[in-house]
């Protein structure tokens, strides 16, 4: 099959790569160019697991042709934590809020809860959860996602004190024993 | 030596953040599709688009001339290169169990891993290409032609079990698989025929997708020489995975090595051993190069088992006052087109527990399995006890309704009276402690229970078009799967036992091998939690193995919720073992006997003289280097602990929840949920709260929106994420959740489980709250998912049949 050649940004990093025109943008990530953190959870653009930052907006990499990303800027999972290692607001809320389980999931969430707090998304509850709509996770219930996003979304703009019940980089903390039971 | 003070408990019981974290935020954490090895074909199976056909024939030659085609082979083709069909280990025979002799073995079909010569459900593999790309390896799959020779097709359970029915498997004569009873001897017929009231009742239980996120995969290398396998699979259960390659194969079990990497979720669904992992270790043996298949999701909705699929009646027997006199339940239960490993068993694993939490004289379960050319079903999410629950709770509403009284009162009436020692319920098992009153009222109390009645009745007073509904459950469960000797009086082909092995090396560190495999369940943590209090070190000091046959030859892996009850077992047991070795090298270097130390806050101290005193790295370092030690001591401090539990544990819980009804448009919104469990003694408060969390999602979407649907002709027509609804966060409430403890008396940690909780209690406290709101429109039945379809349909029944009757298959006698 004929190829064509691309030229894109990938956390920083520009590369050159012979592409078929089929070849999606997520199997470029994944194979071209080894970035195995953003998964693959479905062949319909239902589970949001691809989700990258392409200029900054948040893509399902399995909708856009990697010829599509020629000349642009593409942000992964492996390219938020800061230069020295340090993690994102948004890596540390899910790690203190129990915001992930098997973590299959979570590259693209974390990456579609990164786009929604910079394009001025609401931390109130429900808007969370509108706005996460197109990133399925089936092992958390979406609640420890939602506080995550709340306290990410808090610390990236600098927001201090409890957001959504809690406060910002303290872990979720542990329930008040109800008691024994003895009978 | 004789430990008088406990260690006090310094991380059992703290939400600490997981140490399971930090790779999987980053995207550094390693998925078997993340592998690449030099090499490495691809393989794709290519799979019958029809549901049941004799195959005449299999054209592989357009295929094989494709660009990078490397082998294209049909069944018939690798039929040779099996030594056994791939494993049912549950088969289970048709008895009266512990009453008669068995009247039939079971009846277990033949499984190839491609099929030869016929194909039994739409989705079967019935040829394989290998590549040197993916995309090669998909395009030369379309070029397979295969020659269908199309059968009638059996496509539900009662179809299956009628007479004249097509079979699916035509060396067994029948489809039936079994027909498998338990009753606890009270005469339930006797009952039945005399109870002032009787509720009969009928659900449907319909297949579900697991739909873990990450697709199945399997990479094998093989070393062809040499003779050795090395598999990386998508697998809770790795163990099996080595024993069955070996079956199945013909190889020698200790040259496989099956790693599980980082799992991207089970649900039951990875609880399997599969036709792709034997087709995958052919194909790299045949080739001699790695071989690495990965699943489609919308391949998978045909390629991994499917959940539930099941018809129940339930009956129950009851005095006019409300007190339950018998439960009959009768199950008939699709297997698909074959019987995958489990399979057999999973309603098995509900059949002691119809009763739920209440007493009962006469207990009578019967199920029938039966084969359909449907895609086989295996365990999910609860295996067999959200069925039990959902039937038992469904159907105490109903008595509920028929006698006015309010199902919470009446729930009570009959539950078991608190205990805290193994006790026999009605089922005839002993549940291991509990206190089930106590969660309805903590339930109810949080709740806010007569204030939501109120508004309640004050919503139905004002006509308003949306009513409220609050939805009852209960539920008790019966997991930590198990004592070896009731598996084996289950016909269960294993045991029930886990093994551990922890290691404290001479840095002070302290490795543990689990044979545990999780998936998302945070065992890295919980299990360093436990051994940090257990020989007093740090918590970041201990580093936990798992998911890999080479560093973990023993297990049996994870599932039914088990892996703390009895993995965690072993592992608590086996660092006692490793105390008891460091308390003689204590004693020895401190020159005391070992009755002279005492443990106190981590360490032995001798009594009386409190700065005596040796911690368990600087006795590992002593114990390795091996130069002084007791005479007869073997050196290195380390403890292998393998744990069979005694009984299984029962988690209980009360679930409660308030749902609003849109009478106009049939939608049903989940308002508030709160859940008390019981799921004995916790370890982390945030992963168990994350597990409810989870679990309870995965019941409301169970109960609102998921569903496989086939056609007449056996097609799935929710065949991919597109047209099967798995609940996005916008659909799910937050869910207001307690715990109560009542240490279970079968393990010494006292620890029950918590996996599963929330998928068993979740169906019938949403599909019972709206049932509750409807109740003035005379809507008594609709089946799961209660979706705005069938709920208006039912509102529109109802009020064109006068408003007060019955609708639905169910009803009330």
């Amino acid at each position: 099959m004929a190829t064509r050649r691309i030229s894109v940004t990938v956390n920083g990093t520009s590369y050159e790569q012979e592409v078929e025109p089929r070849l999606l943008l997520v199997y470029l990530l994944r194979e071209g160019l080894g970035l195995t953190g953003t998964n693959v959870g479905c062949d319909t653009s239902s589970c949001g697991s691809c989700t990258v930052l392409v200029n900054g907006a948040s893509v399902k990499s399995c909708t856009m042709l990697a010829v599509q990303a020629d000349g642009q800027e593409v942000t992964t999972i492996e390219g938020l934590a800061g230069s020295g290692g340090e993690l994102h607001p948004m890596q540390r809320a899910f790690h203190d809020q129990h915001g992930l389980q098997c973590g299959f999931c979570t590259p693209g969430m974390i990456m579609a809860a990164v786009s929604l707090v910079e394009h001025n998304g609401s931390l109130e509850e429900h808007a969370i959860r509108l706005g996460l709509e197109g990133n399925l996770c089936r092992c958390t219930g979406y609640q420890n996602i939602v506080k995550a996003v709340q306290q990410g979304g808090a610390e990236m703009r600098g927001i201090t004190g409890p957001v959504g019940g809690h406060t910002p980089g303290q872990p979720v903390p542990a329930p008040a024993p109800a008691g024994e039971v003895t009978s | 030596m004789t430990a008088t003070t406990e260690a006090p408990q310094r991380f059992v019981g703290n939400g600490v953040p997981r140490k399971e974290d930090p790779e999987l935020i980053t995207g550094e954490a390693v998925y078997v599709d993340d592998l690449k090895l030099p090499g490495m074909a691809h393989m794709v199976v290519v799979r019958s688009t029809v549901a049941h056909a004799r195959i005449a024939g299999v054209d592989t030659a357009a295929a094989a001339a494709m660009p990078g085609v490397v082998a294209v082979w049909s069944g018939r083709d690798l039929a040779g290169d099996w030594s056994a069909g791939l494993p049912t280990a549950w088969p289970v025979p048709s008895v009266h169990w512990g009453k008669a002799e068995p009247t039939a073995e079971p009846r277990v079909g033949d499984h190839k891993p491609v099929a030869v010569d016929k194909a039994r459900f739409a989705g079967d593999p019935v040829a394989v290409v290998v590549a040197a790309t993916r995309e090669q390896a998909v395009d030369a799959a379309e070029a397979v032609v295969v020659d269908y020779e199309e059968l009638p097709v059996v496509t539900g359970v009662e179809q299956a079990l009628a007479g004249g029915a097509p079979l699916v498997h035509e060396a067994l004569g029948t489809n039936e698989l079994y027909t498998w009873r338990h009753s606890n001897g009270e005469d339930a017929e006797q009952l039945i025929a005399s109870a002032p009231v009787v509720v009969r009742e009928r659900y449907l239980q319909p297949r579900l997708v697991p739909n873990a996120i990450e697709p199945r995969a399997v990479l094998v290398q093989p070393s062809p020489y040499q003779g050795e396998y090395t598999l990386w699979t998508t697998t809770q259960v790795p163990h099996f995975v080595r024993l069955f390659m070996a079956v199945v194969c013909g190889l020698s079990e200790p040259k496989i090595r099956v790693i599980a990497p980082t799992v991207g979720g089970g649900f039951g669904s990875k609880l399997n051993v599969y036709a792709e992992e034997a087709i995958a270790l052919t194909a790299a043996r045949r080739l001699g190069r790695p071989v690495k298949w990965v699943e489609e999701r919308s391949e998978a909705y045909q390629s991994t088992i499917q959940g539930r699929g099941q018809i129940q009646e339930i009956e129950l027997a009851a005095t006019q006052e409300g007190e339950l006199l018998a439960v009959r339940a009768r199950i008939r239960a699709d297997m698909g087109a074959y019987a995958q490993l489990v399979a057999p068993g999973i309603p098995l694993l509900g059949a002691f527990i119809y009763h739920g939490q209440y007493q009962a004289r006469a207990y009578d379960f019967w199920c029938t399995a039966a084969y359909t050319n449907l895609p086989p079903t295996d365990a999910y999410r609860g295996a067999g006890r959200p069925e039990a629950t959902y039937a038992i709770e469904r159907a105490m509403d109903t008595l509920a309704r028929r006698l006015g009284k309010d199902p919470a009162e009446l729930r009570r009436m009959n539950m078991m009276p608190p205990f805290t020692e193994a006790t026999p319920a009605a089922g005839g098992l002993n549940f291991d402690s509990g206190n089930y009153p106590a969660l309805l009222d903590r339930a109810m109390e949080i709740l806010g229970y007569e204030d939501v009645r109120a508004e309640q009745a004050e919503r139905r007073r004002r006509g308003d078009s949306r009513l409220l509904g609050v939805g009852i459950s209960t539920y008790i469960e019966m997991c930590g799967l198990a004592p070896s000797q009731v598996l084996s009086a289950l016909n269960y082909a294993g045991g029930g036992w886990e093994q551990s092995v922890v290691r404290c090396l001479p840095t002070g560190k302290v490795e543990v091998v689990s044979g545990t495999s999780p998936h998302g369940q945070g065992h890295v943590t919980t299990w360093a939690q436990i051994v940090a209090d257990e020989l007093g070190v740090g918590y970041e000091d201990v580093e936990v193995f798992h998911g890999d046959t080479a560093s973990s030859p023993m297990g049996l892996d994870t599932y039914g919720s088990r892996s703390l009850s009895v993995g965690g077992t072993a592992l608590y047991l086996a660092c006692r073992k490793v105390r008891d070795k460091a308390a003689k090298v204590a004693a020895h270097e401190l020159e005391v006997a070992e009755e002279d130390l005492e443990w106190v806050e981590g360490r032995f101290q001798v009594r009386g003289a409190p700065d005596r005193a040796r911690a368990i790295p600087e006795l590992a370092a002593s114990a390795w280097s091996a130069h002084d030690l007791p005479a007869g001591l073997e050196p290195v401090l380390d403890g292998e602990a393998t744990w069979d539990p005694v009984n299984f544990t029962f988690p209980a819980g009360a679930h409660l929840c308030t749902v609003e009804v849109d009478t106009e448009t049939g939608q049903v919104f989940v308002r508030r949920y709160v859940a008390v469990d019981d799921c004995g003694t916790i370890i982390n408060p945030v992963i168990v709260q994350g597990q409810l969390h989870g679990g309870i999602c995965q019941g409301i979407a169970e109960a609102q929106f998921e569903e496989a649907v086939f056609d007449e002709n056996g097609v799935l027509l929710t065949g991919s994420m597109a047209t099967y609804r798995v609940p996005a966060a916008s659909e799910m409430p937050s869910f207001e959740l307690e715990h109560l403890v009542t240490r279970s008396s079968t393990n010494p940690l006292g620890v029950k489980g918590i996996g599963e909780a929330g998928t068993i209690a979740a169906p019938a406290a949403v599909v019972n709250g709206v049932l509750d709101a409807l109740a003035p429109l005379g809507v008594t039945h609709i089946e799961k998912p209660v979706n705005p379809e069938r709920v208006w349909r039912a509102i529109q029944a109802a009020r064109s049949a006068g408003g007060d009757r019955p609708t639905g298959e169910g009803s009330v006698q």
